[in-house]
């Protein structure tokens, strides 16, 4: 139900350089972020760029930067972030901007080629599928962490990827972890020593917004300081004791 | 020296230096209590293994856990590399060794 009230919506235009441009977009019962910034495109600017794709929470790409918090657009009330009638819409901190609302991913992408978060198994497809204790520690460890969709939310959530953008960031990490916690994956050693390379998990500082703002509730925090407790007790040693 | 040894050697250094903090705090207030003087501080520290031990494991420590912590610093403020910042870390642990150990040296 349409109601007369309508919302300012400042929006940036542009790549990394680019100005905020204001809509007046009318407010309604129920509307999401993504509703207003299709109504914007649809019916006041055609030429905005922004991604989306499933607008149910399966795929991560309508991640933007609402009211300085990064968050689904898609999953995100208005209700439940509008401050005062306004809401700021701006693409994903710590990433190149492309233009308007679209970032460029490259960067998020390469920090899971350089943490050596590729599962690399030890059987092929003559061998029958390894079994897995799903009550083990460490596969419990592992499906804490899964089901993370790639959306970048924590990597643009965290502030020491904003300080320092050579860091590996909290999606990849936390990725790291569930291998190192996969009994299938044959590369743990060399795993660990990518993690706990220069700009790699040491570098956390554990402020935990990558927690805080993960849409999907994991708590890359917690995997980081999982593979920080592995540098003191070594890897080998962990492995020779399970 | 990797980045798993100077995370390890960052982290027990602070668990270290936590406690000395504390009871050099606690020994500059209970000092002071009769007056500071340098006699009096030397009558205390003079031929005492005691504390020339525990200032000597203080500086140690201290200047292990400060570059590290510092490296990270620069690495996240500056545009440095890592050649010139593992160089700065490793002069400021340098620095502090030769000005620590000097002191306890000296009031020893």
């Amino acid at each position: 139900m349409e109601t007369a009230k309508s919302l300012r919506v400042r929006v940036w235009r542009g790549g990394e350089s680019g100005y905020w441009a204001e809509y007046a977009v009318a407010a309604r019962d129920n509307q999401t972020v993504l509703d207003v910034v299709t109504e914007i495109q649809r019916r006041h600017e055609p030429s905005l760029a922004y991604r989306f794709a499933c607008r149910v929470g399966v795929c991560g790409s309508c991640a933007m930067t609402v009211n300085g918090q990064p968050r689904w657009t898609c999953r995100t009330h208005v209700r439940k972030v509008v401050h005062d009638g306004q809401l700021t819409i701006e693409p994903l901190r710590n990433l190149p901007r492309i233009k308007d609302l679209v970032c460029d991913l490259e960067p998020f992408i390469d920090t899971w080629q350089r943490a050596g978060a590729i599962f690399q198994g030890r059987s092929d497809r003559n061998d029958p599928p390894q079994k897995v204790d799903p009550e083990s520690i460490s596969r419990k460890q592992a499906d804490a962490a899964l089901q993370c969709i790639n959306c970048g939310v924590c990597y643009s959530a965290c502030d020491v990827v904003y300080w320092n953008r050579r860091y590996l960031g909290p999606a990849a990490l936390n990725r790291v972890w569930t291998l190192l916690n996969d009994e299938r994956h044959s590369e743990h050693q060399g795993t660990f020593n990518k993690a706990f390379s220069r700009d790699g998990c040491s570098s956390c500082h554990s402020h935990g917004n990558c927690a805080r703002f993960c849409p999907v509730e994991l708590s890359p925090a917690s995997s980081i300081a999982g593979l920080k407790k592995m540098a003191f007790r070594g890897y080998k040693a962990r492995l020779a004791h399970e | 020296m990797n980045e798993q040894a100077l995370f390890v050697v960052q982290r027990i250094s602070a668990a270290m230096l936590a406690p000395m903090v504390l009871v050099h705090l606690a020994l500059i207030l209970i000092a002071v209590e009769g007056g500071l003087s340098a006699e009096e501080i030397l009558s205390r520290t003079r031929d005492n293994v005691g504390w020339a031990l525990f200032y000597g494991v203080f500086v140690v420590s201290a200047a292990a856990h400060a570059p590290i912590g510092i490296r990270n610093i620069l690495r996240e403020w500056t545009r440095l590399g890592w050649k010139a910042i593992d160089g700065l870390a490793m002069v400021v642990c340098a620095t502090l060794l030769v000005l620590g150990m000097s002191a306890v040296i000296a009031v020893f």
